[in-house]
């Protein structure tokens, strides 16, 4: 057992304000998680404020920084960060509303117009087919909607109207299958000057995605789309 | 206080800014390209002015011209031609990199490009760098 420094971001509106750092020191095992620390904490700060709930990583709700980089606190071993002092920051460019906790909510108002359907057909392995009565395997789309990426996104951080990756990477995922949803109309949302030409490819998006989503892959996917007009007969299936 | 008198706080908005460009670290390769491509056209861009600048110097007589020549002929400023020539072969092949990508050329090998990019920018910077001094 190893004993670690936290310093964690605080701030209430009005209690705590401007911001501080409040400094713990925690007993980790090799498996425990920056989750499992925060959890820990609170038993002895219940005003410790945090996002989360599945713990395994399929939520999406518990994104943060640890030391400078977004992660999902829920999969992140403190071992795996090989330092004796760990920095707890909320995301960034998302509106602060206590502790670690921000505003999701500019997020979806991007992110939900784009109306990706949310299942997508499966990947086949090739002695696995279907029943005739099943048809075709599905499974989630795979974007958790942590907005680790806008977080990650310099262009989001200097232009708070950019469409930002999350939104791009679902409108792309609608344009290669669109499961009935209207091809042309996402494209025309996207092909605007704050939508996938605003991108500077810094592909940090990618970068930190905790579900290999790779939403500047999809952006340049959907630039390409636009350029070359594959999906103008209404997408590629 | 009793839930009609509660109001949430207002959140704490994030302010945009330039400075977030600088918010990449202990992240990828592309968060420093991205770095580079900026501050490397922030740099021609000022390049632009000087060059003015200097040109204009034939405006105040031959004379003026040559001694703004001769000027220009010493070390300190043919090294930081030599930079310059670095600024723009980067900025140049990390170009070509950005609208391969766009076109979706070379998207998962984004990091190998940038590092061809690099070593090959840095390879032009060095022979014009002999052939100047």
């Amino acid at each position: 057992m190893a004993e670690v420094t936290f310093k964690i971001y605080r701030y209430k509106p009005g209690a705590i304000d401007p911001p501080r750092y409040d400094t713990y020191r925690v007993s980790i095992e090799p498996h425990t998680t920056v989750l499992d620390v925060l959890e820990h904490l609170r038993l002895d700060d219940p005003t410790l404020t945090y996002r989360h709930s599945c713990h395994h990583g399929s939520c999406g709700t518990c994104g943060m920084l640890v030391n400078g980089k977004e992660v999902l606190a829920c999969v992140t071993r403190v071992a795996d960060l090989k330092t004796d002092t760990v920095v707890i920051e909320p995301l960034r460019h998302q509106p602060l509303i206590s502790d670690l906790v921000v505003d999701m909510t500019p997020f979806f108002e991007k992110y939900e117009p784009v109306g990706m359907p949310y299942i997508r057909e499966s990947e086949y392995l090739p002695h696995s087919q279907p029943p005739e009565e099943v048809g075709a395997y599905t499974r989630f789309e795979n974007c958790l909607e942590c907005g680790l990426c806008l977080s990650a996104c310099p262009v989001v951080g200097s232009d708070p109207d950019y469409l930002g990756p999350a939104a791009l990477a679902a409108a792309a995922r609608v344009v290669q299958e669109p499961r009935g949803q209207d091809v042309p109309t996402v494209l025309a949302m996207v092909d605007t000057e704050e939508g996938c030409w605003r991108c500077h490819a810094a592909m940090e998006c990618s970068e930190v995605c905790p579900n290999d989503v790779d939403p500047g892959g999809l952006i340049m996917f959907l630039r390409r789309e636009l350029l070359t007009g594959t999906s103008r007969s209404g997408g590629k299936r | 206080m009793n839930a009609e008198e509660y109001r949430r706080p207002a959140p704490r908005l994030p302010a945009p800014q330039a400075k977030e460009w600088l918010a990449f670290s202990k992240r990828g390769v592309g968060g420093w390209a991205f770095l580079l491509h900026r501050l490397t056209g922030l740099v021609l861009v000022f390049y632009l002015f000087l060059h003015l600048a200097v040109l204009s110097a034939l405006a105040r007589g031959p004379q003026a011209y040559q001694a703004m020549l001769a000027f220009m002929d010493s070390p300190l400023i043919v090294a930081l031609e030599v930079g310059l020539i670095a600024t723009i072969a980067f900025h140049a092949l990390n170009g070509i990199r950005l609208v391969l990508m766009g076109f979706g050329v070379g998207v998962r090998a984004h990091k190998a490009l940038f590092w061809v990019a690099f070593v090959l920018a840095a390879g032009l910077t060095a022979l014009a760098a002999l052939a100047m001094f």
